[in-house]
């Protein structure tokens, strides 16, 4: 898929302590441009620790961090932005009550005229907003029109673009489709692809495994802190990949104990309860 | 290559009608009440209403509220609140005339001092609103007494009084009359030139909110702060910038209401504050933030003051002229929320 053999984005064996607390322990993983990769684990797991090292809000304690190859130390988002790398946040994307192609400028809002005059040049951010929309495959009909009439996948759409025109080559997706209702993760999943093909490395921050296998190229999986190490979609089935990040043993102990309350219920329904464990069945239940 | 396809997009966005963008402007309510407000006085009271005098009173009326609301508005917009306004009424127009008459300086160095004083106090509410993450509304209040009581009880400890007159006798008073408190005639009417104030006040703010980098910042501020935060637009900074503001809009009303009447008393400008949020939150401005118009709170000056002037000319006892305010304003809201919840769910 890629050409440029070099990463994009490429962290080795980094780890983050926050005072006693170990978030990552050891973490290596890399994305490279036209590739999507797919950041997976369950709450907890330190998915939000290694995008937020990748996004220049945290250091890491231990390990390196890679930019297209160069070694880099990031202590603020702005760095971060400066090399390309942005990050979309679930919550934080948009203001609702805010136009579109206002959302889309504010903080580098186009100007025009000089001194007092200076003045946010309100038909070329329509237009810009428009075409970059339109990039994305999105026909916005009116982008004066408030962001809170668009749908939630629409939304988090906006923000990928707006990162995209604002110059980013590496795009961090922090669970965009998490949300989201089954169709509008859909027409979020579609942009990933589409933003891919456009060249960008994306990295994918999502718990949903379904949501991962359909855009994924490859996939790290991180379990408490550690990661299990970086698979491409041949070496992992759907099924592995749910094992994985929920630990096998923990998924065995859930299995066993709905089996559990099967069991009972089963047990009540033939009457074969003595009275306390009736009363105590129906106080449960 | 540019133009041309720029051109074809414009062609394509230009479908939204002009019926959908008058729904969606947030000033619609206003312009409604406003006319519904006029027709009825004019149809109660026409004599007086249709006279150029009776214009010329009941815009100055509103005026004197209007260069309040409309910063007022902007801070609202930008998601804070100022209730210390009317109390800053007080103390600037106290500073003015004390300067003037007990140490005999130039009223308009007095007015000087009592603007810096002003801006001050806006930036003092300001920094304690972002640096201790409090609410406005109680940083403010807590301001309004503050503010209030300092102006009361160090101007009795002066002057032994709460009100100082013949400021008419002051030096330099005939050069603050021209900026402040002319009138203009106007076909025989005298029109005050706070009339003018207001317009241009209402016309900067307007050009600020919706033709600026600044305007686009002040509805992200007050939308969503952190989002705002999160691409670069410098909120706190912002935030105590509009302190000033409305903390300079009341020095400005201050300054003109001394200079009209020749006088000073330490309780001008109370309740100035509340009729202040009324008359922007019946312009279309929400108490949340994020969502507005400076236009919207001209107009809502406007009502307010067709109101009060209007039950005079009507005949009615002023009583009932704070029952219409309060009905007004859950009524405003009431259609706001309504306006509001259209213009988010336009679509399918």
């Amino acid at each position: 898929m890629s050409t440029n053999n070099i990463p994009r984005v490429e962290v080795r064996n980094i780890s983050k302590y926050f005072g006693n607390v170990i978030a990552l322990s050891d973490v290596s993983m890399a994305v490279r441009a036209g590739e999507v990769m797919c950041l997976l684990g369950d709450n907890g797991a330190g998915k939000s620790t290694l995008i937020k090292t990748l996004s220049g809000v945290h250091q890491q304690s231990e390990g390196q961090y890679f930019v297209e190859g160069e070694e880099v130390r990031f202590n603020s988002p702005r760095d971060a932005l400066n090399r390309g790398i942005a990050t979309v946040y679930q919550d934080l994307a948009m203001i609702p009550l805010m136009s579109i192609s206002r959302n889309f400028f504010l903080g580098s809002e186009p100007t025009k005229g000089i001194g007092p005059l200076k003045r946010f040049d309100i038909a070329f951010a329509n237009r810009v907003a428009h075409e970059e929309m339109a990039k994305m495959g999105i026909d916005i009909r009116d982008p004066s029109q408030p962001v809170g009439t668009l749908s939630g996948g629409e939304r988090q759409s906006v923000a990928i673009a707006r990162a995209v025109y604002f110059g980013a080559k590496t795009l961090i997706l922090d669970e965009p489709t998490a949300a989201l209702g089954v169709k509008q993760a859909g027409t979020v999943l579609r942009y990933i692809a589409q933003a891919r093909a456009r060249g960008l490395a994306v990295v994918f921050i999502t718990h949903n495994p379904h949501h991962a296998y359909a855009v994924g190229d490859r996939f790290t999986i991180l379990k408490r802190g550690r990661t299990f190490g970086t698979f491409t979609k041949e070496e992992l089935s759907r099924e592995e990949m749910v094992r994985m990040m929920s630990g096998a043993d923990e998924l065995d102990a859930l299995t066993h104990e709905l089996q559990e309350f099967e069991h009972t219920d089963q047990l009540k329904a033939e009457g074969k309860l003595s009275e306390t464990e009736q009363q105590l069945s129906d106080k449960l239940g | 290559m540019a133009t041309t396809t720029a051109a074809q997009k414009d062609e394509r966005m230009a479908q939204t009608g002009l019926i959908t963008r008058l729904l969606r402007s947030p000033e619609l309510g206003a312009l409604a009440g406003a006319i519904v407000v006029w027709v009825f006085f004019a149809v109660v009271a026409p004599n007086a209403w249709f006279s150029l005098r009776g214009t010329a009173t009941y815009l100055e009326v509103a005026a004197s509220l209007g260069i309040i609301a409309v910063p007022v508005a902007l801070l609202m917009i930008g998601g804070e609140f100022d209730l210390s306004v009317g109390s800053m009424v007080g103390l600037s127009g106290a500073i003015m005339a004390i300067l003037a008459s007990v140490m005999g300086m130039p009223l308009w160095v007095g007015a000087l001092v009592a603007l810096v004083v002003a801006l001050f106090v806006g930036w003092l509410n300001g920094i304690m609103v972002v640096k201790t993450g409090l609410p406005s509304f109680i940083i403010t209040l807590g301001s309004l007494f503050i503010i209030r009581g300092l102006t009361i009880g160090v101007t009795r400890l002066i002057t032994g009084r709460t009100q100082i007159g013949s400021l008419d006798d002051m030096p330099g008073f005939t050069m603050m009359r021209y900026i402040f408190a002319v009138d203009i005639p106007v076909m025989g009417a005298n029109v005050s030139i706070s009339v003018l104030w207001w317009l241009l006040i209402g016309a900067v703010a307007a050009w600020v909110l919706l033709r600026t980098q600044v305007g686009n910042w002040i509805f992200g501020a007050g939308g969503a702060a952190q989002a705002a935060r999160q691409v670069g637009v410098p909120v706190n900074r912002l935030k105590i910038a509009l302190f000033m503001t409305t903390a300079t809009a009341a020095w400005l009303l201050a300054t003109i209401q001394v200079i009209t009447v020749k006088s000073m008393d330490t309780l001008r400008g109370e309740q100035l504050e509340f009729q202040a949020i009324i008359a922007a939150v019946v312009g279309g401005n929400l108490l949340t933030g994020g969502y507005g118009s400076a236009i919207g709170a001209v107009l809502g000056a406007l009502i307010i003051g067709m109101v009060r002037q209007g039950v005079v000319f009507a005949g009615v006892s002023a009583d009932w002229f704070q029952v219409f305010m309060g009905g007004m304003l859950i009524l405003a809201v009431l259609i706001n929320n309504y306006i509001r919840k259209r213009a988010e769910a336009a679509r399918r």
